[in-house]
């Protein structure tokens, strides 16, 4: 399969499918950095994830109407809002979610899974009624189109460097938030002994109830990214919900890091092989590893040693 | 449950009842197009009574069981899908005898692997063989591992989408989106007019039966009884000497063959199969059959399946906009308030009422479709 292509060529078809898969690793990030919360530090399952990424790309995508109508003057920065109310959105569907829903599941992940299941269809239909069943798509401002040309045959997408960009913010932000501040402390002794968390004085429903609203509302912020790069409709969020919890498991359900490597590493086979072949069997060559090395890894690449 | 029979007398009232409900009451009210939706509908029992076992029983939920159903649905229509194309029949392709989706992919011979569906029996082993290996292969990789729960029910969601993208993609091989399409003779039979369709219901029915039977020789036997203790407290029965991932592969596998069955039956009785039964969203929708009937009911899922896909029917023929909303419901619903299903709600207060009613001075503990003593416990892991 490399026998048409020069080496010059090859090396430039890896660096433009690599950049290509860096757009596919920062959306995967992102949904699975929420996803990684919730489903490592609490261990429900949220099969809804998507339907909560979904909103904040139609958020996004009624700000940017809402400058395009009202403030076509800072049309430029409309995302930087969209960003923010995309968050706050998905992170207050997600603790009301939490407080209706979760908490009373907490003793049965299996009924969680189902429960969530059962939410996002419930949510796909609400917006199939509220933004109609066509795929919406946000007009990007002249600043995030066109690209950068590197060298004579390589060129980067603007909006694709700006989402990476994004991505490696946020993920630093949630890094810090888990690791450094009181409160990704209190997370973590929750998820490590909810008992002695709650007998030294830690409100642990209010810590999960936190939890679960970070990692909606991160989900938020990825669908926010999402809408540079696609458009949305009310089923997107299901097309991607299955990769992200390939991508959390692979990663080693309680491990950032891991998330990170694993997103990397799916995204990077993926878009390498897509140029080879059709991008069907690229996505089924490519979970197929991901299934064969987690049959014989379960626990995933990098697994925190907890005491069960 | 002292008594070592496989089915008691309260249960075999429940299988007469049923037995009547679908072999008598059904055919004599229904026109055979709608008898023909119940025989749909009757496949899908096939995947939620395998549930039962793996899932009610062994604590196993596979979100996969599409896959199996597809697998045996796909070997079936393989068989119909090659009688359909003999040479006379598809003189006007551009290479006659095979089928019309290769021919239209521009596949000038029979691929190798489709060649054994030529024969009856090879397909009907297949059926069986193939999900039920394939269910061995991935029952084993993750058992044997201690891979169970949440991780083994997304595990298998995987499987369903890879398969699904699978056959969309290999489109000359499979028939893609489109699937298997235009079913005609088994063994020169017609399996499309009326009176095809009746005999196929029966069947059916027939071979639904069978697996009631088997589901509740393997609940009433030993086995039936370390898989619920496996489900309640796996580490005990590891420790009293039991290999818990065997039983585990086991349970797995029966589910897996009698989905196979179902897919098998659907491919005869609604004449296609698709890859949209194959997938994340159908296999879901199989474990709300099984849920809604009642997760440790035999006959509530069959029950659980023709209420859960009657509501769809004329829910979704009438009010489209409302399906999804109801579904959606349906799962919060049940897994919220109503644990155990239909059978849950009988067992705990329409069938001591009737207890009472009939023989209001002898109190009777209630042995109808569930075990109280299973329904106490908390449901799942």
């Amino acid at each position: 399969m490399f026998g048409d292509y020069s080496i010059g060529d090859l090396g430039s078809i890896f660096v433009m499918q690599g950049f290509a898969g860096l757009i596919l690793f920062s959306v995967y990030v992102l949904m699975a950095l929420g996803l990684a919360i919730i489903f490592g530090q609490m261990g429900v399952i949220n099969m809804a994830h998507g339907e909560f990424m979904i909103l904040g790309a139609y958020v996004t995508w009624m700000t940017s109407n809402l400058f395009q109508s009202y403030l076509p003057g800072l049309f430029g920065g409309y995302f930087f809002l969209a960003m923010i109310l995309a968050f706050f959105a998905s992170g207050a569907l997600g603790m009301l979610v939490e407080w209706a829903l979760i908490r009373h599941l907490y003793k049965r992940p299996l009924d969680t899974l189902l429960a969530t299941w059962g939410l996002s269809l419930i949510l796909q239909q609400a917006y199939r009624s509220i933004f109609g069943a066509r795929e919406v798509g946000v007009e990007l401002p002249q600043w995030m189109l066109g690209s950068l040309r590197v060298t004579e045959s390589i060129e980067v997408p603007i909006n694709g460097a700006f989402v990476m960009a994004l991505t490696l913010l946020i993920t630093m932000a949630v890094a810090y938030i888990m690791y450094k501040s009181r409160w990704g402390r209190q997370v973590r002794a929750v998820v490590q002994n909810r008992i002695m968390a709650g007998a030294v004085g830690i409100n642990t429903e209010k810590v999960d109830r936190y939890t679960f609203g970070l990692g909606c509302g991160i989900a938020g912020v990825a669908g926010s990214a999402f809408t540079m790069i696609g458009s949305t409709g009310p089923t997107s969020g299901q097309l991607y919900i299955v990769d992200t919890f390939l991508v959390v498991v692979f990663g080693g359900a309680a491990s950032l890091i891991g998330t990170i490597a694993s997103a990397f590493s799916i995204s990077q086979t993926q878009s390498t092989l897509e140029f080879f072949m059709s991008g069907s069997m690229a996505k089924v060559l490519t979970l197929l590893a991901v299934v064969g090395i987690l049959m014989l890894r379960p626990q995933g690449l990098f697994a925190l040693k907890v005491r069960k | 449950m002292t008594d070592n029979r496989f089915v008691n007398r309260s249960e075999l009232i429940g299988i007469l009842l049923l037995a009547v409900f679908l072999v008598v009451i059904l055919p004599l009210c229904l026109d055979v197009f709608r008898l023909n939706l119940v025989a749909k509908y009757l496949t899908y029992a096939f995947v939620a009574l395998g549930l039962v076992i793996c899932w009610g029983y062994g604590g196993i939920l596979s979100l996969g069981q599409g896959v199996f159903f597809g697998l045996g649905g796909y070997c079936m229509a393989m068989f119909l899908k090659l009688e359909a194309s003999s040479v006379e029949n598809t003189k006007i392709q551009s290479t006659p005898g095979i089928p019309d989706f290769m021919d239209w992919n521009q596949i000038t011979s029979l691929p190798l692997f489709w060649k054994p569906f030529h024969s009856l029996s090879f397909t009907i082993a297949a059926v069986i063989l193939v999900p039920g290996i394939f269910a061995l292969i991935i029952g084993a990789a993750m058992f044997k591992r201690r891979v169970g729960g949440t991780y083994f029910a997304i595990i298998t969601q995987a499987v369903a989408a890879i398969l699904t993208i699978l056959i969309v993609g290999q489109q000359g091989y499979t028939g893609g989106i489109n699937g298997m399409t235009d079913l005609r003779t088994l063994k020169g039979w017609d399996i499309r007019p009326d009176h095809a369709k009746i005999v196929l219901y029966f069947f059916e029915v027939g071979c639904l039966f069978v697996c009631i039977f088997i589901a509740q020789f393997i609940r009433h036997s030993k086995l039936g009884r370390i898989l619920v203790a496996m489900r309640d407290k796996e580490d005990r029965v590891r420790f009293s000497g039991y290999s818990v991932a065997n039983f585990k592969i086991f349970a797995f596998c029966v589910a897996a063959i009698f989905a196979a069955i179902g897919g098998a039956m659907f491919a005869l009785n609604v004449g296609f199969m698709s890859p949209s039964f194959v997938g994340i969203v159908p296999s879901i929708e199989m474990v709300i059959y099984t849920a809604v009937g009642g997760r440790l009911s035999i006959l509530g899922a069959v029950y659980g399946t023709l209420l859960v896909n009657f509501a769809k029917t004329s829910l979704s023929e009438s009010f489209p906009e409302l399906w999804l909303f109801g579904l959606g419901g349906l799962f919060i619903a049940v897994v919220l308030a109503f644990p155990n299903g239909l059978a849950g709600i009988w067992g705990d207060y329409v069938h001591p009422r009737i207890d009472r009613l009939i023989n209001s001075s002898k109190p009777k503990s209630g042995d109808g479709w569930t075990d109280s003593s299973v329904a106490d416990g908390a449901p799942a892991e």
